[in-house]
């Protein structure tokens, strides 16, 4: 008789326990549905850029490091310009002298070129970011927002993440050891203000905007726009489309 | 031997001792000793979030300007720098929107302007740009151009002031000596509005004959036999007219 009762007993709490957990699971989700329903549509901001429209200025670079306190020496970028230059033999030259913010000009004979134009690169922030699986910490991570963060609390500055990431978009910050990249001016974006690399750009290069509205400027260009992404074999489903974009960018 | 006194008995007793010191350092160590960022479990952190959204703005963007300084945001919001926001040439200027004794830059040097009109073979088509060295040389551009409202002061004389590719093209070449108007007719609108009234180009193989055709009366000119010399094909196909070589 005792061993029958301790054993229906047992029954009954882990009864109890997986009912508990059920109920619990089942509320998160309807407190989660609430939260978004009355914050509004789920949002995933990203960048369009119109490469044809880009004069290699430089501007969205010094801005960049202005707002967002990146280090002035001349390999920290959270966005720069490329300069590609196709020659007449197929052979291309890029560079971004100081992140395309300083002298772009280069002994390259006029003659000889075929064509070439300017390239301004960031983050993509990816929809299957590499730098997220590989990061050891699990210190990057995609907001809700569809942005990929950098958690200063848990970077160990590894830089498995430089070493993921196909774009290059990411850097080590000297002064505190810990990754840094492109947040898509986070701290601006949540207030309504534009990147300020949108903000500055003198030809609308770059177009800023949610890609779940359908009068953001964005949904806009990618309607109006041809559209590429950069290395999408990768499946990393980059976010960052690109107008016009040369098949020699890579 | 000590006397039971729970009852419990004596190995039950010190292994249960055990465990429960064991389970009380985890709870320290989880509780006291771990920092409350890294307990949390979902993609979101809270804690990094907040920390992004709290950083310092810089950049006020143009919108706010305006409700100041309307007269100049109205004319720059009606000439060729319209798309320009004010703190792509001023500067950050969030301190000056919270106190107006903070002046924003304001920069009067050559070098900031040829920054994006120094002529630069990768610039796109139709982007206004010069030869700093040779386009008035030492003068500040805005003793010319108004920046909130950009225009050429005059009609330009030279067709180099706009092709100025063409007229480095040209130089290297036995074509240099032909002014633009020898082949190409521009009808005096064209140096207003240059997208609207466009100049003509010879389309034809008779008008090269004029001065390469073994008839021509032209002298010191290459003369071919234009009856048996690539007959299918106009000139420019395989000559660039402001380079005059066979291209290979």
């Amino acid at each position: 008789m005792k061993r029958r009762k301790f054993l229906s007993s047992l029954t009954n709490l882990t009864l109890l326990i997986i009912s508990g957990s059920v109920v619990k699971t089942t509320l998160r989700g309807a407190v989660e549905t609430y939260l978004t329903d009355t914050a509004g549509a789920k949002k995933r901001f990203t960048m369009g850029i119109q490469t044809q429209k880009c004069i290699g200025c430089g501007r969205c670079v010094t801005a960049c490091k202005t707002e967002n306190n990146v280090p002035e020496e001349p390999f920290y970028f959270r966005t720069w310009v490329e300069h590609y230059v196709v020659k007449k033999d197929d052979s291309v030259i890029v560079h971004s002298i100081n992140g395309g913010s300083g002298e772009i000009s280069e002994n390259i004979k006029e003659h000889d070129v075929l064509r070439s134009f300017f390239v301004p690169k960031l983050c993509n922030h990816c929809e299957n970011p590499p730098c997220v699986q590989v990061c050891p910490v699990g210190a990057t991570f995609k907001t809700e927002d569809g942005i990929v963060l950098v958690d200063e609390d848990r970077c160990i500055g590894c830089s498995y993440c430089l070493q993921a990431c196909p774009y290059g978009a990411r850097y080590i910050r000297p002064a505190t050891h810990i990754a840094d990249k492109c947040t898509l001016c986070y701290h601006r974006i949540k207030k309504g203000l534009n990147p300020v690399c949108v903000e500055v750009c003198p030809t609308q290069a770059r177009v800023f905007g949610d890609l779940e509205s359908g009068a953001s400027p964005l949904v806009r260009l990618k309607r109006m726009k041809n559209t590429h992404v950069l290395k999408p074999a990768l499946n990393t489903e980059p976010k960052v489309f690109y107008t016009d974009l040369d098949g020699a960018v890579k | 031997m000590k006397k039971r006194v729970t009852g419990i008995p004596d190995p039950v007793l010190r292994l249960g001792i055990v465990f429960i010191c064991f389970i009380g350092i985890v709870l320290f160590i989880r509780i006291v000793i771990i920092p409350s960022p890294l307990k949390e479990t979902g993609s979101q952190r809270t804690s990094a979030i907040e920390r992004e959204l709290s950083r310092e703005i810089y950049f006020a963007g143009s919108d706010i300007c305006s409700d100041c300084h309307d007269e100049e945001s109205a004319l720059n919001r009606s000439g060729h720098h319209k798309y320009l926001s004010c703190e792509t040439c001023h500067g950050p200027a969030l301190e000056h929107t919270e106190d107006s004794e903070i002046l924003p830059s304001a920069p009067r040097e050559r070098e900031f302007c040829s920054q994006c009109h120094t002529y630069n073979l990768s610039r796109p088509t139709g982007f206004p740009q010069i030869f700093p060295i040779a386009h008035n040389p030492l003068d500040p551009c805005i003793s010319c151009h108004d920046p909130h409202d950009p225009k050429t002061p005059e009609i330009p004389g030279e067709c180099s002031a706009c092709h100025a590719q063409i007229e480095r093209v040209k130089i290297g070449s036995p074509h240099f000596f032909l002014r633009c108007i020898t082949c190409h007719e521009t009808p005096e609108g064209h140096k207003i509005q240059p997208r609207l009234v466009s100049s003509t180009k010879p389309v034809e193989r008779e008008f090269c004959a004029t001065c390469h055709s073994t008839e021509s009366r032209v002298e010191d000119t290459p003369k071919i036999d234009f009856l048996i010399h690539g007959e299918d094909y106009l000139c420019w196909q395989c000559h660039y007219p402001h380079r005059p070589e066979i291209e290979k």
